[in-house]
């Protein structure tokens, strides 16, 4: 199988997202990056469709040169191809991103071949647009269903399962197909020091990318309201239970 | 005029549609859309909600959810019926259908607004950490609200319904939903009443017992934050946070949590949070309504003890 999964880098906020002083980003002076973790299942699964059914996982993203880290990640767990579409500046809109990704795949599968599963996370971490996957399939003409938690490939399709209020809902997919994933499918590896030491030797493809920008733009970000509680201590250590169970009680929860 | 996407499943109403169809009531002349046979039957509950129109769509294809079919409706729809805005739920089949429309249509789509009466929007980012206010330039306006942002009140009028013929490629039955499992009735993480979570302060699989014990006592269920998920003592069906379920209990008891922006965003509409943290600076305690400071595995245990202490002392219950 030739699988393809799109990734994005955002930062890893801890116990608050703070916006810079233009409120046009982020504040990252002091934060880490990372992946969604929707995105992290959907590499460390086609890593694990790789190793059942053969053949090769590349990893694509959209962003600054750093996310190049990202893309070292998903080859420590086993993607044995990158490809970087390298933007300067500001995000891109949802719909430029998915035309450049759209056309960037259609230039690899036109020298490699069409890859058999494109796999994106539900939705990204920081924008959560919950769109990119969507329109890159109809760009390509294939079949996509988003919120998947199950895949299981049999021959030419595949049998993709996802959660819904009333139990959980089977698709079955022809290949080539497109695939959103949520967390929960599998659970991700760690990078082995083996598998840190390939990704450094991994070549890095850059595609440039190109499109004509959508009809959604950002103006500035926003702090969400914030919740403002004066915290009541109800005590220290096991002492507590009684002033807890009278809280509880107050509240209604113990009938 | 403002076409709200009436999300149903097999003819049962989604509650974040009637937040929709109140969202949209308050900007203007609000028709529905309802997509498949059997839907027909929720004109009034549509119409109770201030919608004056239901257009009803009916078709081969259109016998179960599919993404591309459904999408490919509402594309259908926005071509003949001209809506200034196109609106759905900002639930997993509400963005996934936009999305679907937009791409057909090849317009914007703005997902999760929580403000769009102005000429700006405001959308949710980072799952409800942070907010966007932004410009849409677009014929349609397509969106998707944001759940829970809007109440779902009622303002009932007489809706009538009329047929909308739409002209589907058999070819779309192959995303629509080819078997179901239904779920085991029972209180769900994101339906229950009392949650009892735990984070990596709980130290292993089986540190999870006690706690387990606490939320069969109150009724309630056990959820978990991403560290225990990714250690692997709990199933990621019970990951409260922005990429686990978004809870609303009467109380969340957060045991162990340090309370990490993407956690606290999915238990912040919880009624009253309970924080027991050996750690009096957490971020789980400070933005609590109570904690404990304390090791949870002696004050969860010691609260267990004490509601069947006072169950047993107390006039037996009917
Ligand atoms: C895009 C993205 C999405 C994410 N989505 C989610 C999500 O959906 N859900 C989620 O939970 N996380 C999510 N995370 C991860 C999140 O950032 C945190 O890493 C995670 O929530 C931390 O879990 P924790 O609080 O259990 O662990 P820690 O942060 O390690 O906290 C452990 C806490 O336990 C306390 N403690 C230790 N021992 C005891 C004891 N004996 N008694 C009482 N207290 C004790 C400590 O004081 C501390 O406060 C996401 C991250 C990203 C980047
Ligand atoms: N800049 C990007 N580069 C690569 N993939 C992306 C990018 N933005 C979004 N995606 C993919 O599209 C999915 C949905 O993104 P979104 O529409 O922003 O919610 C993400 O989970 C990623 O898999």
């Amino acid at each position: 199988m030739r699988i393809l999964v799109c990734v994005k880098r955002v930062p890893a906020p801890g116990a608050r997202i703070n916006i810079t002083a233009d409120g046009q980003a982020v504040d990252t002076a002091f934060l880490g990056f990372t992946m969604s973790p929707h995105e992290e299942c959907a590499v460390e699964e086609a890593v694990q469709l790789v190793e059942q059914h053969g053949g090769e996982a590349t990893v694509l993203t959209l962003g600054p040169a750093e996310a190049d880290e990202q893309l070292r990640y998903a080859a420590s767990l086993g993607v044995a191809k990158a490809v970087l579409l390298p933007i300067d500046g500001p995000d891109w809109d949802p719909q430029l991103t998915a035309q450049a990704i759209g056309a960037a795949i259609t230039d690899i599968e036109a020298t490699d071949g069409a890859f058999d599963l494109i796999l994106f996370g539900n939705e990204s971490a920081d924008s959560g647009g919950f769109q990119v996957g969507i329109r890159v399939a109809h760009a390509l003409g294939r079949p996509v269903v988003n919120g998947i938690k199950g895949i299981d490939v049999d021959g030419g399709s595949l049998r993709a399962r996802r959660e819904a209020d009333a139990g959980v809902e089977v698709y079955e997919v022809s290949m080539p197909a497109v695939l959103g994933v949520k967390e929960g499918i599998n659970l991700p590896r760690y990078p082995t020091l083996k598998g840190r030491l390939a990704s450094k030797k991994v070549a890095v493809a850059q595609v440039v990318p190109q499109g004509e920008p959508g009809g959604q733009r950002m103006i500035t970000l926003l702090p969400a309201a914030e919740q403002v509680s004066a915290t009541v201590i109800l005590g220290n250590g096991p002492e507590a239970a009684g002033a807890v169970v009278d809280m509880l009680e107050e509240i209604g929860v113990l009938k | 005029m403002i076409l709200v996407v009436v999300e149903h499943d097999r003819g049962t109403m989604s509650p974040a549609t009637w937040e929709a169809l109140a969202a949209a009531r308050a900007v203007g002349e609000v028709h529905a859309l309802t997509i498949g046979e059997a839907a027909d039957g929720l004109v009034d509950q549509i119409g109770a909600y201030g919608a004056t129109t239901v257009h009803q769509v009916h078709h081969d294809v259109l016998t179960d959810y599919g993404p591309e079919a459904w999408g490919e409706v509402v594309a259908q729809a926005t071509r003949a019926l001209s809506p200034d805005i196109v609106l759905a739920t900002g639930t997993d089949r509400g963005n996934e259908v936009m999305a679907h429309a937009a791409a057909i249509l090849d317009l914007p789509m703005v997902a999760n607004v929580v403000e769009f009466d102005g000429e700006n929007l405001v959308r949710v980012r980072w799952g409800g950490s942070l907010l966007e206010r932004c410009r849409l330039d677009a014929p349609v306006r397509l969106l998707t609200v944001a759940h829970h942002a809007f109440a779902a009140e009622e303002a009932p009028v007489s809706a009538h319904a009329e047929s909308l013929a739409v002209d589907l490629d058999p070819m779309l039955a192959r995303t629509v939903v080819r078997e179901r499992v239904e779920r085991k009735a029972g209180v769900t993480l994101s339906t229950a009443p009392v949650v009892v979570s735990g984070g990596r302060g709980v130290g292993s699989a089986e540190g999870f017992a006690p706690l387990l014990e606490l939320a069969a006592e109150l009724g309630g269920v056990v959820g978990c934050s991403r560290a225990v998920t990714n250690l692997g003592w709990r199933n990621h069906t019970d990951q409260v946070g922005q990429t686990g379920t978004r809870i609303a209990p009467d109380i969340y008891i957060a045991c162990g949590i340090s309370g990490a922006i993407q956690h606290w965003v999915g238990a912040m509409a919880s009624k009253k949070i309970l924080a027991i943290n050996t750690d009096a600076e957490a971020n789980m305690v400070t933005k609590a309504d109570y904690a404990v400071i304390g090791d949870l595995h002696q004050v969860v245990p010691a609260i267990t003890a004490e509601v069947r202490r006072r169950r047993s002392t107390s006039s037996p219950r009917t």
